[in-house]
């Protein structure tokens, strides 16, 4: 496709610091490929910023190609733009037009607080994975042969689609209760749906829930915008199956 | 004269390791928990040396620059990982792993470490589907597998195009539990920016909490390294943007040897670049070459037609297509490894065949039509029509392809605005894995006694030239199965030595050596930012230590660099201060060490007067313009020691490859 130049304005989340008390900023910005990523623009505002003596925006990204999950912006009141199945990296700029004003935050949750500009503390999630989101294997080189249970493959698939989360937070900033029960139950449904994980199955899901709790993430009330707003496109179901987890674990744990 | 001992034990190649495993040290368990270890990097490598030393019950902290390790580049690996599970029944054995895995790396790859590599490929697969990790499976629940350039088996198991991302949130829950358990204390969003020697012994780090700014030391009996390679000293290649060789470079500057630099993968199938502005670039996994077709217009008016957006690409006839990869190399075909397919990618560009629209018209067609009609016609017979509609056809092959390659396409699509579906995907050779890397002994420990280097930041395994989904077996099979052994028999002279003090004039001189980097880029005061010198340098690493190299440009690449190097001391402008999350303090550390690595790659290729693998000399090809390796005078791997901040004064030390079990041979994949 052939590239055109849009000129844009923005207005950028500036905080600069945990305690500090934070802004909008107006930037304008010319000549923007519409061929750059969102993320591109971005470095594009920062060598403005420091060729302007000015101090540029604090944002978290990595390895933009919409798999670490690490650039968070809530865009125009979207959590990683005006796109459905994208991460910020993956939204580029001809999704918008010459002339657009563009609104950038970080995303806004108490379990989620700010560090700087738009990068926040995600390791709540860290946290939650901690509580229990592994099989209890050792490394030993001696487990049985992969092969030794055979598991059927629609199980294998929504376990996959499940682990497909990258942990970016869209769902928690998407949420007007700040929920992470589509992160969780994405977890949850993962191992819950493989033999392997079966075993610890009651345990993981009791005490996932309790750290999230604590963590100070709200409950889901089945609006459904984190689904909406996922990049990987994981399904409410999960959360469906991670409260029948929860509640089966709950009336018949032995602890 | 050489001061390397690779310590490659004796015996017979399928028994070396099996035996020297048995006699290496062990510590007790009691023991354990009064000793210490680093690990630095969360990536494959280095989560599950963290998760498993911890299991063993050592005190671990492990470091990540990133705010989670889970994070870390691993997670963007695509395709898959090789095992010699012989699943398929088509020939595989640990040996063919270990042949084909020496002989992609052009036979410049240690024989011991490789044949290790390929025994306990098996036991990754197993760990892997014990932990949870959802590969691909057959409609029966057993484990699919596909094929991987440089093989003729399959041997790949794969989770659809996110295999890293699968098998590094195995590995991440793995160091969660233990984190959750209080055997590894995590310390993210923290870098480490040097390492402490005490009696010329590793002893500790120094790092940088990116949030604070706090200056921290941290003692250990053990220090791991395992942050992965360099290959944003391109600046633009498919690497992370925080990806970085600081680590590595830090132990290099304390007396560890950097192994065979020059040695870099460019990836054949990556998304053509698109402008001045552009980041990175997005590599499209090479199992789309199981079902791909790489091909060029044979005519050059045609190409000339398809840039200026006259001809399309599906409007020209079958017999006018040039599928170069199938003519030059009818054996492998589309699956030759990777630097044979850059170079004939780039050779086809070079004589004016490129269809890409853009500055240097750089790119080649990646095809799929064939694959979309051949599976459709399949999927149509398994349903019972044996007579399909052209319709019924494109529909069921197009599903097929989607759920192979379904978010690769995807992904395409969201950066080219183009229907991969529709049209043929557009590729390009970029950066993507370096197999040069911190050198290290059969251990897995650098020249630096008690620092280890695990995965793509040592330069083991992989040779001039690293197979495809072979670098996740590595990082795993390093952490896993290899380090727990080789850092256990070091440590087991250290349980007398308790708790290593951080108040020690070492920790001090090393605290300083950071505190005074830092200064020095925070007061400068120039004019230009850390991009614009990072973008120069890698402008020069392209052209002149990039696909094709020559005495000329290679002898120009260092001149420029040092060049670079001086400019950058003078007129970088860092802004904010130390002690704050200031991302640009972050980068401007990276690239001043990234710029010191850029000349001793130039350097390395210099003295390397022949073709290998990723490495091509213009000087020395055949006739066909194949590799022309010099065994006589080159089997050997270049360790540099560093000399000081002139990096042309480094010492050049050889360790001569021996090859008892594979007969060295000139690499045909025709």
């Amino acid at each position: 496709m052939a590239s055109k130049y849009i000129n844009i304005t923005l207005k950028v989340w500036r905080q600069k610091n945990a305690n500090a008390k934070g802004a909008m900023e107006t930037y304008k910005l010319n000549e923007v490929s519409t061929d750059s990523s969102f993320l591109e623009m971005m470095d594009q505002l920062n060598e403005q910023l420091i060729n302007d003596r000015q101090e540029p925006v604090a944002f978290d990204h990595d390895c933009r190609e919409g798999i670490c999950g690490m650039c968070s912006m809530y865009i125009n009141g979207r959590a990683h733009g005006p796109d459905t199945g994208t991460t910020t990296c993956q939204l580029h700029m001809r999704k918008f037009n010459d002339g657009d004003t563009i609104y950038i935050e970080p995303w806004r949750a108490k379990a989620f607080p700010v560090i700087k500009d738009l990068v926040v503390d995600r390791s709540a999630f860290d946290r939650i994975q901690q509580a229990g989101g592994f099989v209890s294997v050792n490394t030993s080189g001696r487990t049985m042969d992969a092969n030794a249970i055979p598991v059927p493959k629609v199980d294998a698939d929504k376990a996959f689609e499940a682990a497909a989360c990258i942990g970016c937070g869209a769902c928690v900033a998407s949420c007007k209760n700040s929920s992470a029960m589509l992160f969780v139950g994405a977890k949850v449904s993962q191992y819950a749906l493989l033999p392997q994980g079966r075993v610890e199955a009651k345990e993981r899901v009791l005490n996932m829930v309790r750290q999230m709790d604590e963590e100070g993430f709200g409950n889901c009330t089945n609006t459904g915008a984190c689904e909406v707003e996922c990049p990987k496109g994981i399904s409410i179901e999960n959360i469906a199956r991670m409260n029948r987890e929860f509640l089966k674990a709950a009336l018949t744990s032995e602890k | 004269m050489s001061m390397l001992d690779s310590k490659i034990p004796e015996g017979h190649i399928s028994q070396k390791w099996t035996d020297y495993k048995n006699h290496l040290k062990l510590v007790a368990p009691n023991n354990r928990p009064k000793i210490d270890v680093i690990v630095v990097g969360t990536g494959l490598a280095g989560s599950s040396a963290a998760a498993s030393l911890g299991e063993m019950g050592y005190n671990v902290k492990a470091f990540c620059f990133q705010d989670s390790p889970r994070r870390a580049h691993s997670i963007a690996a695509q395709g898959g990982i090789n095992a010699a599970k012989n699943y398929q029944n088509d020939g595989d054995s640990i040996y063919r792993l270990f042949y084909d895995t020496i002989k992609g790396g052009d036979y410049r790859a240690r024989e011991a470490n490789v044949h290790r590599l390929a025994e306990v490929s098996g036991n990754i697969i197993d760990q892997c589907v014990a932990q949870g990790v959802p590969f691909a499976r057959e409609y029966g629940g057993l484990l699919d597998n596909r094929s991987f350039g440089g093989t003729q088996v399959q041997r790949t198991f794969y989770a659809a195009g996110q295999t890293g991302q699968q098998l590094l949130l195995g590995a991440y829950s793995a160091l969660s539990r233990q984190v959750g358990l209080g055997r590894v204390q995590m310390f993210h969003r923290h870098e480490m920016l040097d390492i402490v020697k005490v009696d010329g012994k590793a002893r500790g780090i120094i790092a940088r909490n990116l949030v604070t700014g706090e200056i921290e030391r941290h003692s250990a009996h053990a220090v791991i390294i395992a942050t992965g390679g360099y290959g944003n000293v391109y600046f633009l290649s498919t690497n992370a943007m925080g990806s970085n060789v600081t680590a590595a470079w830090k132990i290099h500057k304390q007396g560890a040897m950097f192994a065979n630099p020059c040695f870099v993968q460019i990836h054949p199938t990556c998304i053509p670049v698109h402008g001045a502005n552009q980041s990175k670039l997005t590599l499209m996994s090479e199992s789309l070459r199981n079902s791909g077709r790489i091909w060029v217009p044979k005519r050059k008016e045609d190409a000339e037609a398809i840039r200026e957006g006259r001809l399309k690409p599906t409007q020209l006839a079958e017999e006018d297509r040039d599928y170069f990869l199938e003519r030059r190399y009818p054996a492998f075909g589309n699956l030759v490894p990777r630097d044979v397919a850059s170079r004939a990618a780039k050779e086809r560009c070079d004589a004016g065949y490129g269809i890409e629209a853009n500055d240097t018209n750089e790119g080649v067609y990646l095809d799929f039509s064939s694959e979309i009609r051949s599976k459709g016609k399949q999927a149509a017979f398994a349903q019972g029509d044996q007579n399909p509609s052209e319709d019924k056809i494109l529909e069921l092959g197009k599903k097929w392809v989607e759920e192979k390659y379904g978010n690769l396409f995807q992904m395409y699509e969201k950066i080219t605005d183009e229907n991969p579906y529709e049209t043929p995907m557009k590729i390009y050779p970029a950066v993507h894995y370096t197999m040069g890397g911190v050198w290290v002994d059969y251990n897995l420990q650098s020249s630096i006694p008690g620092c280890f280097v695990a995965g793509e930041a040592n330069f083991s395994d992989h040779g001039a030239n690293r197979l495809g989904a072979s670098a996740l077996m590595q990082g795993l099979a390093d952490g896993y199965f290899v380090l727990p052994y080789t850092v256990s028999d070091y440590l087991a002279n250290e349980i007398r030595t308790g708790k290593i003090p951080t108040d020690t004039p070492e920790f001090e001189e090393a605290e300083n050596r950071v505190k005074s980097s830092i200064d020095r880029m925070l007061s400068n005061n120039g004019t230009k930012s850390v991009d614009h010198f990072h973008k120069r340098l890698g402008l020069i690493m392209w052209n002149k230590v990039g696909m094709g190299r020559n005495e000329q440009g290679l002898k120009e690449a260092i001149e420029e660099i040092a060049t670079l190097k001086k400019e950058f001391f003078a007129d970088v402008f860092v802004p904010g201060s130390a002690e704050e999350l200031n991302p640009e303090l972050e980068k401007a550390l990276r690239v001043a060490d990234l710029i010191d690595l850029g000349q001793l790659m130039a350097i390395d290729a210099l003295q390397r007067k022949e073709s290998c693998g990723g490495h091509f000399r213009d000087e020395y090809q055949d006739e066909e313009g194949e590799t022309l390796r010099d065994d006589e005078n080159f089997k050997y791997v270049a360790a540099w020691e560093y000399k000081g901040d002139d990096i042309s004064q480094e010492q050049l030390h050889k360790e001569e490859l021996k090859y008892e079990f594979i007969k060295i041979a000139a690499r045909n994949y025709k």
